[in-house]
C-alpha cells in the first residue's frame, strides 16, 4: 500500500484563528475587487464591459512599442496590448468607451496594414460587444450564482444541519473571492471564460466540503462523548489523505493545461489551479472550525440516523 | 446485492450507444464507413463551438422606429405623386415627426380635396389639434405602427436567411432572440468581413431621376475627395429646391486609385424600388468590367417600360442604400424588363450586390451589438495545444492512479475512460456544441470522477487497515462512500442546474456538460467499478487486495 501519508493526527481546528485572519484577509481583497468591478474600474474582460479586441497574428516579430506608437498616431492611444511572444501574436484590446458603430477593429486593421506593409499578417480573431449585452450577461451569471448557492444551503441544511449548509456556502464563496482578489490584483482580465472557472472551482471546493462534512456527520453520530472540536479535527484528519490525492491528481491535469494548453486555456486553468488550492485549504480551514462558531446544536439534529 | 450479469449487460448496453452516438461527431472514422452503415446515423453528433473551429457570431438588433420612419417616408413621397396626379396644389407634403405627415396649402378650399385624397391611406388619423386654416397633420396609427415594427424584424430575418443561403455556408444559424434582436452564427465562414458586408447591408434599391432643370442654378461641383460629403450637403441645403435631395457617387480615380465622389441634385421621388426584382445577375461588360443585369418582374417591367418611355433623354440615377451607382440617360423607352447596374466594382463586389438584391432589402437599418469573430487558425490553435495537453495531462493522472492504487488504480482508470465514453456518447446524441467553458465542464466531472474512485478506494484501505477480509472491505469501503459520492454529487448538480436555468450562451454550454456528467459519473463510480471487482471476486477469492 503507497501511502502519502500514514495516520495522521493534526491539531487542524487548534489553528483555527491564523486561518481566519489569512481567510479574513482574502476575503477582504475578494471584496475589494467586487467593489471595483462593479465601478467598473477593474481588468473587467471586453465580453462584460463592451469594446473591441483583435488579435493579430504576424508572420516576423513585431516590437509592441512601435505598435503603440502607431496606434497612438492614428488616434487609438487608449488601446492595450499584450503580446504572445514565441507566435508573434499580437493582441489588442480598446474598452467600451469607443462604440462598435465606429468599426474600431476594421479601424485596428487598416493601421497595421498601412504601417507594416512588409509584415504580413492575419486577423486571428476579433471581437467587438456593445455595453448593453456586457452588462446582461453580468446580470444573468449573477443570478445564476446566487440562485445555485440558496439550492446548496438549502439542500445542505436539509441533509446535515443549517450551519453544515452556511459554512459550506461561505466557505465556497470565501474561495471564488480569494482567486478573484488574486486575480485583481495581478491585475489580469477577467473574462467570461475566467467566470467560468471560478464556477468549476465552487463546484469543486463544494465537493471538497461536502466530503469532509461526510465524515464529520458520521463521526457526530458514532462518537457522542467527545467535545466537538475533537470529532471535527479527527474527521479532517481521516479524510485527509483522500483530500490531497484528490486535489493532488486535478493539480496534475491543471498544470500542463496552465503551461501548455494555449493562450485562450491559460488564465482558464490558472484560476482553477488557484481555485483547487484555495479548495482544499478551505474546506479543512475554514468550512470545518466555522462549525465550532455556531453555538446550539452540537449535532443533536443528526443524531436521529 | 445485484446480480454481477445484470450489472454487466448494463454497462456494455451503455458503452454501445455511448459508441454509436459518438461515431457521427468524428468526421475520419464516420467517413470511412460504408453508405449503409452512414444511412442509419442516429444524429448529427458534436459539433464545435465558434471558439474551437473560427467562425462569425452576430448579434444585431433592428433599428424599428427607423423602419417606422421608412414606412411613413414612403407614403409621404407616394402621397406628394397622388397630389400631383389629381392636380391638387400644395406647398409640401413633409414628415413633421417619427409618425407624423404635415401638408401645407396655400388655398384654405383644398383642404377637402386633400383629406379625400387621403382617404386612401386608411394607416393614417388625421389630428383634430392642427389649428390652421392652411394645414393637416396625419398621424399613423398607433397598430400600424406596431405593425411595422413586428413585420420589420421577421423580413430582417427572412432577408439575412436568404441572404446567407446564397452566400454559401454550412450549418449558418439565423435565430430571434428576444423581441427585436437577432442572432446570426456562421461557423467555419473564410471571409468574415465580407459575410458581415453583406448581412449589414440594407440594399434598397431605388431609380431616381437627376432634376437637371435646376442642376445649373445649384452650382455643384463636379467632384470632391470622399471626406467632403458634409460640406457640400451643408452648402447647398439653403438652395435646395423643394422635393429634391443631393446624392453622391462613388467613383475612383484610374490614375490615383483614389475614391472621390460626384454630387448630383436628385428628385426625391421613387420611380421605382428593388421590391419589383425577380432576378440579379454578375455579368461582364465589353472592357472586362463586371456589372449586374437585374430583370424586372412583370409589374415591375411595365412600369419601367412606362417611366423609361416618359423620360427618354433624361438621366435617371440607380440608387442603392442612398449611394449613387449610375446616373445614366435614358436613350429609349426600355421595353425587356431588363436594366443593369454599372458602377465602378470588383467581381467580387458585383456578386455581392447581385446576392443582397435577389434576397431584397431590410426594412430598415440594422445596429450590431455584438460580434465574436474567431478566425479559423486560432480556432484550430487552441484546439491543437488544447488537446494535446488535456491528453498530456490525463496520461499522469491515469499513471498517477496506477502507482499509488495499483491494480485497482487501473479499475479506475477504466472508470474514468468509461466516463469520457459515455460523457461523449450523451453529448454526441444531444447534438450538443462543445466550447471551451464545455470542455471546462468535463475537466469538472473527470475530476470528480477520480474523486470518487479515489474516495472509495480510501475507505477500502480503512475498512482493509481495520482488519476486514478483502470481500467485506469491498462492500463496506463502497457502503460508505456512497452517501459521500451521492451528496458531494448532488451539491454540485445543484449548481449545474441553476446555470442552467438562468446562465447564457458560453455559462449555458458549461452547465450541460457539468449536470450529464455528474450524471454519468454516478452511474460509472457505483456500478462500473464495482462490477470489477465482483467479478474478481466471484471467480477466484482474493486474498490479497492490490490498492
Amino acid at each position: 500500500m503507497l501511502e502519502i501519508l500514514g495516520k495522521t493526527n493534526i491539531d487542524f481546528m487548534g489553528k483555527r484563528r491564523w486561518a481566519f485572519l489569512f481567510s479574513g484577509i482574502m476575503v477582504m481583497l475578494g471584496l475589494v475587487a467586487v467593489v471595483q468591478i462593479s465601478r467598473g474600474s477593474a481588468n473587467l474582460g471586453i465580453d462584460f464591459a463592451g469594446g473591441t479586441a483583435v488579435q493579430l497574428k504576424f508572420d516576423q516579430a513585431i516590437r509592441i512599442d512601435e505598435a503603440r506608437k502607431i496606434l497612438e498616431a492614428n488616434g487609438l492611444g487608449t488601446a492595450e496590448l499584450q503580446e504572445f511572444g514565441q507566435d508573434n501574436k499580437l493582441l489588442i484590446r480598446l474598452k467600451a468607451s469607443t462604440t462598435i458603430e465606429e468599426k474600431v477593429a476594421e479601424r485596428v486593421v487598416a493601421v497595421f496594414t498601412q504601417e507594416f506593409p512588409s509584415n504580413h499578417f492575419v486577423v486571428d480573431s476579433s471581437t467587438e460587444i456593445g455595453p448593453t449585452i456586457g452588462k446582461k450577461l453580468q446580470e444573468d451569471a449573477l443570478i445564476a450564482i446566487l440562485i445555485s448557492f440558496v439550492g446548496i444551503i438549502l439542500y445542505v441544511a436539509g441533509r446535515f444541519e443549517l450551519r453544515f449548509g452556511i459554512a459550506a456556502a461561505i466557505a465556497t464563496f470565501h474561495d471564488v473571492l480569494a482567486v478573484l482578489g488574486a486575480f485583481y490584483l495581478l491585475d489580469k482580465e477577467i473574462t467570461l471564460l475566467v467566470v467560468t472557472a471560478l464556477l468549476t472551482l465552487a463546484g469543486y471546493s463544494m465537493t471538497d466540503t461536502v466530503v469532509v462534512f461526510d465524515r464529520i456527520r458520521e463521526n457526530l453520530r458514532m462518537r457522542r462523548r467527545d467535545s466537538e472540536e475533537t470529532i471535527i479535527n479527527n474527521a479532517v484528519n481521516q479524510v485527509l489523505s483522500r483530500t490531497i490525492v484528490t486535489s493532488l491528481t486535478v493539480v496534475l491535469v491543471l498544470i500542463p493545461l496552465t503551461l501548455a494548453g494555449g493562450e485562450v486555456l491559460h488564465d482558464f486553468s490558472l484560476a482553477l489551479l488557484w481555485g483547487v488550492i484555495f479548495g482544499t485549504y478551505s474546506s479543512i480551514f475554514v468550512a470545518s472550525p466555522l462549525l465550532l462558531l455556531w453555538p446550539g446544536a452540537s449535532g443533536r439534529l443528526l443524531k436521529r440516523s | 446485492m445485484k446480480k454481477v450479469g445484470r450489472r454487466l449487460i448494463l454497462l456494455a448496453l451503455a458503452v454501445m450507444l455511448s459508441v454509436i452516438f459518438f461515431i457521427p461527431s468524428y468526421q475520419p472514422f464516420y467517413q470511412a464507413l460504408p453508405a449503409w452503415l452512414k444511412a442509419i446515423k442516429p444524429n448529427k453528433g458534436i459539433t464545435l463551438g465558434l471558439d474551437l473551429q473560427g467562425g462569425i457570431h452576430l448579434v444585431m438588433e433592428v433599428d424599428e422606429d427607423r423602419a417606422v420612419e421608412i414606412a411613413v417616408d414612403r407614403s409621404v413621397v407616394s402621397l406628394q405623386d397622388l397630389l400631383v396626379d389629381k392636380k391638387i396644389p400644395v406647398e409640401s407634403v413633409t414628415r413633421t415627426g417619427p409618425t407624423q405627415v404635415t401638408i401645407q396649402f396655400q388655398n384654405a378650399e383644398l383642404k377637402a380635396q386633400i383629406q379625400k385624397v387621403i382617404e386612401d391611406y386608411p394607416a393614417f388619423l388625421e389630428t383634430e389639434s392642427a389649428g390652421s386654416a392652411n394645414l393637416l397633420v396625419w398621424e399613423l396609427r398607433e397598430l400600424e405602427t406596431k405593425r411595422i415594427k413586428d413585420s420589420a424584424i421577421n423580413q430582417a430575418l427572412e432577408t439575412i436567411r436568404n441572404r446567407i443561403d446564397q452566400f454559401g455556408v454550412a450549418e449558418p444559424m439565423v435565430q430571434r432572440q428576444g423581441l427585436k434582436q437577432i442572432v446570426v452564427q456562421l461557423p467555419g465562414v473564410k471571409e468574415p468581413k465580407r459575410a458581415k458586408d453583406l448581412i449589414k447591408e440594407t440594399a434598397l434599391l431605388e431609380f431616381k431621376l437627376l432634376d437637371e432643370d435646376n442642376r445649373v442654378k445649384m452650382d455643384l461641383p463636379t467632384r470632391i475627395p470622399k471626406e467632403k460629403e458634409a460640406e457640400v450637403l451643408k452648402e447647398a441645403e439653403a438652395k435646395l429646391p423643394v422635393g429634391d435631395q443631393i446624392l453622391f457617387e462613388r467613383a475612383i480615380d484610374k490614375d490615383t486609385g483614389r475614391e472621390y465622389r460626384i454630387p448630383y441634385l436628385v428628385k426625391k421621388r421613387v420611380m421605382l424600388t428593388g421590391d419589383v426584382l425577380s432576378d440579379a445577375r454578375v455579368s461582364i461588360g465589353q472592357f472586362n468590367d463586371p456589372y449586374v443585369s437585374i430583370t424586372f418582374d412583370a409589374k415591375g417591367g411595365r412600369e419601367f417600360d412606362r417611366i423609361t418611355g416618359d423620360n427618354v433623354q433624361k438621366r435617371m440615377a440607380v440608387v442603392l442604400d442612398n449611394t449613387i451607382y449610375s446616373a445614366p440617360m435614358i436613350q429609349e423607352r426600355i421595353t425587356g424588363g431588363r436594366a443593369q447596374i454599372t458602377g465602378t466594382f470588383s467581381m467580387q463586389e458585383a456578386s455581392d450586390l447581385a446576392i443582397v438584391l435577389r434576397a431584397g432589402a431590410l426594412p430598415a437599418p440594422l445596429k450590431i451589438i455584438q460580434d465574436l469573430t474567431v478566425g479559423p487558425s486560432l480556432g484550430k490553435d487552441s484546439i491543437d495545444k488544447g488537446v494535446q495537453a488535456t491528453l498530456f495531462a490525463g496520461a499522469l493522472v491515469v499513471l498517477f492512479m496506477m502507482v499509488y492504487y495499483r491494480a485497482s488504480g487501473i479499475i479506475a482508470d477504466f472508470a474514468l475512460a468509461l466516463n469520457l465514453l459515455c460523457l461523449m456518447g450523451a453529448l454526441s446524441a444531444l447534438n450538443a456544441t462543445l466550447t471551451l467553458p464545455g470542455i471546462a465542464g468535463i475537466v469538472l466531472t473527470i475530476g470528480m470522477g477520480v474523486d470518487s474512485n479515489v474516495l472509495i478506494f480510501e475507505r477500502i484501505r480503512e475498512e482493509l487497515r481495520a482488519g476486514k477480509a478483502v470481500r467485506l472491505a469491498i462492500d463496506g469501503g463502497y457502503a460508505k462512500a456512497l452517501l459521500t459520492i451521492v451528496d458531494s454529487h448532488v451539491t454540485t448538480l445543484i449548481t449545474g442546474v441553476a446555470l442552467f436555468l438562468f446562465g447564457t450562451g458560453p455559462i449555458k454550454g458549461f452547465a450541460v456538460t457539468l449536470c450529464l456528467g455528474i450524471g454519468i459519473n454516478l452511474f460509472t463510480a457505483l456500478v462500473g467499478t464495482k462490477v470489477i471487482f465482483d467479478l474478481m471476486n466471484q471467480r477466484h477469492k482474493i486474498e490479497q487486495l492490490s490498492i
